[in-house]
């Protein structure tokens, strides 16, 4: 198995063994397949693409196809230990809907997402004057999934908002873990553990 | 020493009654079915497949009536994703069928003559309380998997529904947990075509020597148009003209699909009962998983540890996408195990049965794993 993809190695290695998992937007099921062959994790996922979900089922993984915004609302409460969702919360139409169904389906939620705020980005916007495209954003604004942009700092106060507790962060430049001090700045990515 | 049970074009007579949904019973039943592979020693790896409406016992073997090869042998057979060297395949012909099982056109052991409309309306799981019946008799104990398409989709639901210590694993392709009114409809128009021909006879027509073909005919022709799709039809036959350039202003098969749909009408009359095609359009007619639960389908699936493929393709019209996701969403109520993906593809319900790479690689990958 090849290495994860450092914020799912991350999030691999804070899962409680033996637990309960729903994986929305799980790819080709990378991330699971590792959660069941290390953790003995009871792994389900969700996929909207045709080829990812034939990739994870061939893994012998159970994975449906379906869409983070509209599917969510089969599962039962509190059906799963975790709920993840890593580089999908920019994509769905409707991010606190989404929030709102991980946190009803399991007790806790990681959430993996590009900062839009890092200094790169940043300084793209100031002097560019385009949409950024960076290492973490490399495409174009007329093709990326990404249609709800989000920083470290909105995401604090979007779970603030919504009641949800974070219960850990980590945060990431590269395949680096940073420090969480000027996140919001120095920060590619960010992985938040939430519960309710 | 080889065991008789096991093998090409078997059949057995199983005595034990056979309770059905309707309050009747059967007894004794005769079961036509065909082994692939070798049962290992802990009985493990078996799979049972189940057929479509008009399929039958010849899955991955010479159709002896047709010539064809076996109606799944895109799937099953020799470095196939289902593979006899490392299953133990079943496929029997369905009750009420006419391929060698107890049907309408067998003899009624109360008077020795066909049985005709007074053999007992079945469902789809009075079918697999017979298949169950087989598998005792073959010592499968539990299965590995049991896997369909369309009505054998019915039925891989209905075992991990009524028998899910039986069942690890259980695939349904192109499948349906309830008959629609629009599937009951066009069922209903090749019934009619049926009993309005005077040779059915009231199904009184095995001792003539005249069935009802004309009838059986334009059942299949209106059955057959369900199974493909627009598109496909579009792309095979557009308004080409048959054998001809141009209109006869008659009604001859003046376009290719009107002879193509009559081909298919006549080439089925030779292969299939007219009686059987009425009790077995009826068994799916009557299917409804959730009514046999409480009229909840999550119901038919609560805390079973069956795990289950799901697979639909984006051009069937006949069991389309929306009633997979319903199972799906159903499973998903019940937490079970559950993959699902819709497969892309111009052939409507039929594509199950054609060349589809992406099925094969799910129902492989899928089988693999299961543990």
């Amino acid at each position: 198995m090849g290495a994860l993809r450092p914020d799912l190695a991350i999030i691999a290695e804070n899962v409680a063994p033996g637990a309960r998992v729903l994986d929305v937007g799980c790819g080709d099921g990378a991330l699971m397949a590792a959660l069941r062959d290390k953790k003995q994790v009871e792994a389900r996922g969700i996929e909207l693409s045709r080829s990812g979900v034939a990739e994870a089922v061939a893994k012998g993984l159970s994975v449906v196809q379906g869409d983070a915004d509209t599917d969510l609302g089969e599962y039962p409460a509190d059906s799963f230990d975790y709920a993840i969702l890593s580089q999908t919360l920019q994509t769905t139409r409707a991010p606190h809907k989404v929030l709102f169904e991980l946190l009803r389906i399991a007790p806790h939620a990681f959430v993996s997402f590009p900062n839009f705020a890092h200094w790169r980005v940043r300084l793209a916007l100031l002097w560019g004057g385009r949409m950024p495209m960076t290492r973490a954003l490399p495409t174009a604004w007329y093709e990326t999934e990404n249609i709800h942009h989000l920083t470290i700092d909105d995401f604090r106060a979007f779970a603030a908002e919504m009641g949800l507790r974070i219960e850990r962060a980590w945060f990431l430049t590269g395949d680096r873990l940073t420090s969480s001090a000027a996140a919001n700045f120095r920060a590619e990515q960010a992985i938040f553990l939430l519960g309710r | 020493m080889t065991d008789e049970r096991f093998g090409l074009d078997r059949r057995v007579r199983l005595t034990s009654p056979l309770k059905l949904d309707s309050g009747a019973s059967i007894s004794p039943i005769e079961i036509a079915y065909e082994t692939h592979g070798t049962l290992n020693s802990d009985r493990s790896n078996a799979i049972l497949v189940c057929h479509a409406l008009t399929g039958d016992q010849y899955v991955a073997s010479t159709h002896p009536i047709t010539g064809k090869p076996g109606w799944w042998s895109r799937l099953i057979g020799t470095d196939k994703p289902i593979d006899p060297a490392d299953y133990f395949i079943i496929c029997a012909n369905v009750l009420g069928s006419c391929m060698g099982s107890t049907g309408p056109a067998s003899a009624n052991p109360a008077t020795g003559l066909p049985y005709g409309m007074s053999f007992p309306v079945i469902t789809i799981r009075d079918m697999v309380r017979a298949q169950a019946m087989l598998l005792d008799y073959l010592g499968v104990g539990v299965l590995h998997a049991v896997i369909g398409g369309s009505m054998g989709g019915m039925q891989a639901l209905e075992w991990a529904a009524t028998y899910p210590e039986r069942v690890r694993a259980a695939v349904a392709i192109a499948a349906t947990a309830k008959h629609s009114a629009q599937n009951i409809a066009f069922h209903e128009v090749g019934r009619q075509a049926i009993m309005a021909d005077p040779k059915w006879n009231g199904g009184e027509y095995y001792l003539t020597g005249e069935a009802p073909s004309a009838g059986l005919a334009v059942a299949r022709m209106a059955a057959h148009i369900t199974y493909l799709s627009e598109a496909g039809l579009t792309e095979k036959f557009g308004r080409r003209l048959q054998a001809r350039e141009a209109l006869s202003f008659g009604f001859d098969a003046d376009f290719q699909v009107e002879s193509y749909l009559r081909h298919q009408g006549l080439s089925f009359v030779s292969r299939f009962d007219a009686n059987s095609y009425l009790y077995i359009t009826r068994a799916t007619d009557y299917f409804d998983l959730a009514e046999e639960h409480g009229g909840l389908l999550a119901n038919a699936f609560r805390g079973k540890k069956t795990r289950f493929c799901v697979i639909s393709f984006d051009s069937d019209w006949l069991y389309p996408t929306a009633e997979s996701r319903h199972i799906v969403h159903a499973l998903n109520a019940a937490s079970a195990a559950v993959s699902f993906v819709e497969i892309e593809s111009p052939f409507g319900h039929d594509a199950f049965l054609l060349d589809a790479p992406e099925m094969n690689r799910v129902v492989h990958g899928f089988l693999k794993a299961v543990g």
